[in-house]
């Protein structure tokens, strides 16, 4: 199927700036550390893929992979 | 030495102690008149001619001026350091460090993951209150005049006192953290012995505040760092937790009440937007990004 997408965050790389969390809240999660985790396994529901989108591009840590399947 | 950058000869010298790397734009002044206000149009003409231009202020520096240039930069922990975090007229030994703003890896991410529990949105939260009360109290000194300087009366008592709350050290102390900030960010530029006074009496006052929650510890940032663990099941040392103390102060400080004081500008010399948020608080999240990003308070 064309056009899903999903989000997964890089632990090594992130360093817990937590934009993605600020600005796609229903993508990401922080954990009691901080760190941010994708929600679930990643998939992001139709609708939300601009949002994805934007939190790959204001990863300061450049940890957050779009995977289109 | 000219005021406006002028062009370099294309293809641009290579740098003898830097093999294929080509020497940037020269002598860019970047603190003149030109460059006090919107930054757009300057930096916009800096960045057509090169991604990187070069200053002999400071005793000669680089500065990178494009996203793609600051990105490369930023994330080539290989061959750039963040031990220095100032450029100043001096360039004396590195002798206090202030972790994670200085630490390179690997020792940056340990220095930086100790801070981030308590600066989660969640944490962030719950110091609305007390931050929406300082804030209140001190509107209440100057709401009878109708107006007063909002820089000098608000906003640079607004960090300070959040940060002392959050810290756990007596807001009334607020002063002598301006007083610091002051020589160290201003004064310091120039002046290396103020700068290293203002460090030494920071040191030494953190140095009092430790010894005292060594003995009992208190519900507040300073424990919290001390009572953090690193991998290896160790506590952080003294300094480091000093030097941490010393940015959190620092940092937090001067960042904040820059932004603070620079949407409040904003927002007075553009009545639309103020009579707008006004009629609209719902707009105020998305006007503070806006704000932040317009008059971005490090750069």
């Amino acid at each position: 199927m064309a056009g899903r997408l999903k989000v997964r965050v890089d632990q090594d790389k992130c360093q817990g700036h937590a934009r993605c969390k600020s600005l796609a809240p229903e993508l990401f999660n922080l954990d009691e550390f901080g760190n941010a985790h994708e929600i679930g396994d990643g998939s992001v529901p139709p609708g939300l893929e601009d949002k994805a989108w934007l939190a790959q591009a204001n990863c300061p840590e450049i940890a957050i992979e779009v995977i289109e399947e | 030495m000219s005021d406006t950058a002028r062009a370099i000869p294309s293809p641009a010298p290579e740098m003898p102690d830097h093999p294929g790397a080509r020497r940037p734009a020269r002598n860019h002044q970047y603190r003149t008149a030109d460059h006090v206000g919107p930054a757009g149009p300057q930096t916009g003409k800096v960045r057509a001619e090169s991604p990187v231009v070069h200053t002999d202020r400071f005793l000669g520096c680089y500065l990178p001026v494009t996203y793609e240039a600051v990105k490369q930069i930023a994330h080539d922990t290989e061959h750039f350091s963040s031990r220095r975090v100032i450029v100043r007229d001096v360039r004396p030994e590195i002798t206090n460090t202030a972790p994670p703003i200085t630490s390179d890896p690997p020792d940056h991410k340990p220095a930086k993951q100790l801070l981030l529990p308590p600066f989660t949105p969640d944490a962030m939260k719950k110091l609305e209150p007390r931050v929406r009360a300082i804030c209140n109290e001190l509107i209440d000194e100057f709401i009878s005049q109708g107006k007063c300087d909002a820089a000098a009366r608000y906003t640079k008592h607004i960090p300070v006192r959040a940060i002392a709350h959050m810290l756990g050290i007596p807001e009334k102390d607020s002063d002598l953290f301006i007083k610091w900030i002051h020589e160290i960010l201003e004064l310091g530029i120039k002046d290396d012995a103020s700068l290293m006074r203002a460090v030494h009496e920071m040191s030494g006052y953190f140095a009092v505040h430790i010894e005292q929650r060594k003995k009992h510890r208190t519900d507040d940032l300073i424990s919290t760092l001390m009572d953090a663990r690193d991998k290896n099941g160790q506590p952080f040392s003294d300094m480091h937790v000093v030097g941490t103390l010393r940015l959190l102060l620092i940092a937090g400080i001067d960042t904040t009440w820059s932004a603070i004081g620079s949407s409040l500008w904003h927002l007075a010399k553009t009545p639309a937007d103020r009579e707008r948020l006004v009629a609209e608080p719902e707009l105020v999240p998305t006007a503070v990004e806006e704000l932040l990003r317009a008059y971005s308070p490090v750069t």
